[in-house]
């Protein structure tokens, strides 16, 4: 075992890029559960948004058009789910596991003839003066656009739901539908915008994972991070820069593991891949006792009877 | 303008009509979904429903019939019980690994004796394993209120990664060569399930999966406790009032539910697989689900419902060879099954009317 091998500067930079699909797609959750709906399909929408980014990113050769295709991708299925549960007023655990048996299928069919294709590199920020920074520089200013578009859109979500109507009015569905509609609020209409969100930012998520994190398409590579995702919202307290911290924390644990891994640590393989999954439960355990900020209305069916 | 207006009480025609219509629906776009393909969608259809049943190679396919129907309903069975207490175990899939886990590893430490009481004390190892690892969710859910979905998911990765360092370690077969998996149990007589009628494709986990229909059946018709499962989903305040202690509840239905998968991989790794190897987990666990809601909850509809997605799982098989569909067409046909369901099923719940005034 050799841990003078894990370089600190790489492994902080690379924890940027181990959080960045989490992050994407539990903001997206976030938003989702603000309005009041619990959609369980995060971990379908990730895998359809990787496989459809990267067949357009290997079509094209543009990964930008990659990324747009994924998150189309992850919003048009998230659409099915909206339907169920919007409209046809189905159970939303029910429907959300659905679509993520549903995603993993679609996405293994569509995929079939990409194995074992690179994909066509992302452009990497480079900003002169900034990105040659000795540590920091490394760290912070030397990654892909996608990095930054995560940390753009946390910020956005934060301050539309703190500071704009348009969050007001989305937090007032998601803690009591009835006297939202009462109000003359489009519950349903806003809760299928949420969904939509929700969908397209999972789908980034997923492309983020198959064309740069990885990078390569294998069936089911998602690989639960959906839900780790989904626990992630809980961690979080419903709270955006909560998700932020999470992401990374989460991040933080997967590059560690893989670092451990490969620095011939005397654990077996199996039991360090186990270690995000078990910190996750640990992570939700801890977290579960203060209930009190989950929006009031979370998972209940709304059914305008008047 | 067409409106939903909510019935007084669940239709109890379209309550079984669902799961037909879905079907159908179900038939239709996947039909849809081949001729995408470029296959033939008829003959897609009938590759898949009927040539396992009715055609010449039919007396080949049958048996698998009860081998792949056995585990999807005896872990269905489980799932039902929380589910219609509102209780998500979606771990099965872990469950049914621990349980295979400690069932095959009960028989392997026996090895080579023989003995009648080998496979007994397997079987009894599948259930615990199952219990235990499904009692991790609830036991947490009961001290902590921690969500039990998210928990017994994660524990199905750490299952699968568990499984893998078995496979690769501590089972690994001593005369294997190096190569993964444990011993063939297959091989061994005292910890073999085999087939009790040959080529009938009968192992004891049918016979399980059928008692565990009829004891279901009866504990929620006739037991307490089938009575108080059923009202906490329907009536959760209500169930408060009538003295039903939430906790106890969950630990008994993910504890059943657990023990029931664990059974079902037992018998599995004991029988069909033969084995404990890294792929020894085929996503029974995950399509228990869709059985359980196509069965509508009800013991008997589950047996039906199983059967059917058994019917799918060896007709996607044929398919596959014959007509070169790909493996994970079916999948997504499983997946749309849920779909079309739970769309159908708001007709059971709401019925249509027409109006002229749009309503906020």
């Amino acid at each position: 075992m050799d841990l003078s091998s894990i370089n600190p500067i790489l492994l902080l930079a690379s924890l940027m890029v181990a959080a960045t699909p989490l992050l994407l797609a539990a903001v997206g959750e976030l938003v989702v559960e603000k309005a009041g709906v619990l959609n369980l399909g995060v971990e379908g929408m990730m895998i359809t948004g990787a496989i459809c980014g990267f067949a357009i990113a290997v079509n094209t050769g543009n990964p930008l058009l990659g990324v747009l295709a994924a998150a189309a991708g992850g919003a048009v299925l998230s659409l099915l789910f909206a339907l169920l549960t919007q409209v046809a007023l189905a159970n939303q655990v029910a429907s959300g596991l659905g679509l993520t048996l549903f995603g993993l299928g679609l996405s293994a069919l569509i995929g079939q003839g990409y194995q074992g294709i690179r994909p066509p590199s992302f452009p990497r920020l480079n900003i002169p003066g900034l990105s040659d920074m000795p540590v920091l520089g490394r760290i912070l200013f030397s990654h892909d656009l996608m990095v930054y578009l995560g940390l753009i859109i946390v910020t956005a979500v934060w301050f539309m739901l703190k500071y704009t109507r348009a969050g007001l009015i989305l937090r007032a569905v998601g803690e009591n539908h009835e006297a939202a509609h009462a109000l003359g609020y489009k519950v349903v209409r806003i809760r299928m915008m949420a969904i939509l969100f929700g969908g397209a930012c999972a789908g980034m998520g997923g492309a983020y994972i198959s064309l740069i994190r990885v990078p390569q398409w294998t069936e089911g590579m998602t690989a639960g991070i959906g839900w780790i995702a989904l626990a992630l919202v809980v961690f979080a307290s419903w709270k955006p820069w909560r998700v932020l911290l999470g992401a990374y924390l989460f991040g933080g644990v997967t590059v560690i593991q893989l670092n451990l891994q490969a620095a011939g640590v005397a654990i077996p393989v199996e039991y360090l891949a186990m270690s995000p999954y078990l910190i996750t439960i640990l992570v939700l355990v801890i977290m579960s006792a203060d209930k009190s900020s989950a929006p009031a209305s979370l998972g209940r069916i709304f059914h305008a009877s008047r | 303008m067409l409106k939903l207006e909510k019935r007084p009480q669940p239709s109890k025609a379209w309550v079984w009509l669902a799961p037909v219509v879905a079907v159908i629906a179900t038939m239709i776009a996947g039909g849809a979904l081949f001729a995408l393909l470029g296959k033939d969608p008829l003959v897609a259809i009938r590759t898949i429903f009927w040539d396992p049943l009715f055609s010449e190679f039919a007396f080949f396919y049958r048996p698998q019939l009860l081998v792949k129907g056995a585990p999807l309903v005896l872990i269905a069975i489980g799932l039902s019980l929380g589910f219609r207490a509102g209780i998500w175990n979606i771990g099965a899939e872990g469950q049914y690994i621990v349980g295979a886990l400690c069932g095959a590893g009960v028989g392997l430490a026996f090895y080579p004796m023989e003995g009648w009481f080998i496979f007994p004390l397997m079987v009894m190892a599948g259930a615990l394993g199952g219990w235990a690892w499904a009692m991790i969710p609830a036991v947490l859910k009961v001290k902590f209120g921690t969500n039990e979905i998210l928990v017994s998911l994660m524990l199905v990765y750490v299952a699968e990664q568990l499984l893998a360092s078995m496979a690769l370690g501590l089972m690994k077969n001593p005369e294997g060569f190096g190569f993964p998996g444990s011993r063939n149990l297959q091989q061994y007589p005292s910890a073999h399930n085999a087939e009790l009628i040959a080529g009938s494709g009968m192992h004891w986990g049918v016979v399980a999966a059928m008692v565990a229909v009829i004891f279901a059946y009866v504990l929620m018709t006739r037991h307490i406790l089938g009575f108080h499962i059923r009202l906490t989903g329907e009536a959760p305040r209500a169930a408060r009032f009538a003295g039903v202690n939430p906790g106890r509840l969950v630990l008994i239905c993910l504890g059943l539910a657990g023990a029931l998968a664990g059974l079902a991989g037992m018998f599995e790794v004991s029988g069909p697989a033969g084995r404990v190897s890294i792929d020894f987990n085929v996503g029974y666990g995950f399509t228990a689900i869709i059985v359980a809601f196509l069965g509508r909850l009800h013991p008997l509809g589950i047996l039906m419902a199983g059967l059917l997605m058994a019917l799918t799982y060896i007709g996607g098989e044929i398919a596959q060879s014959r007509l070169g569909l790909p493996a994970a067409a079916i999948q997504m046909f499983q997946g749309m099954l849920l779909f079309f369901l739970l769309a159908v099923d708001v007709m059971t719940n709401y019925r249509l009317r027409l109006t002229w005034r749009e309503v906020a």
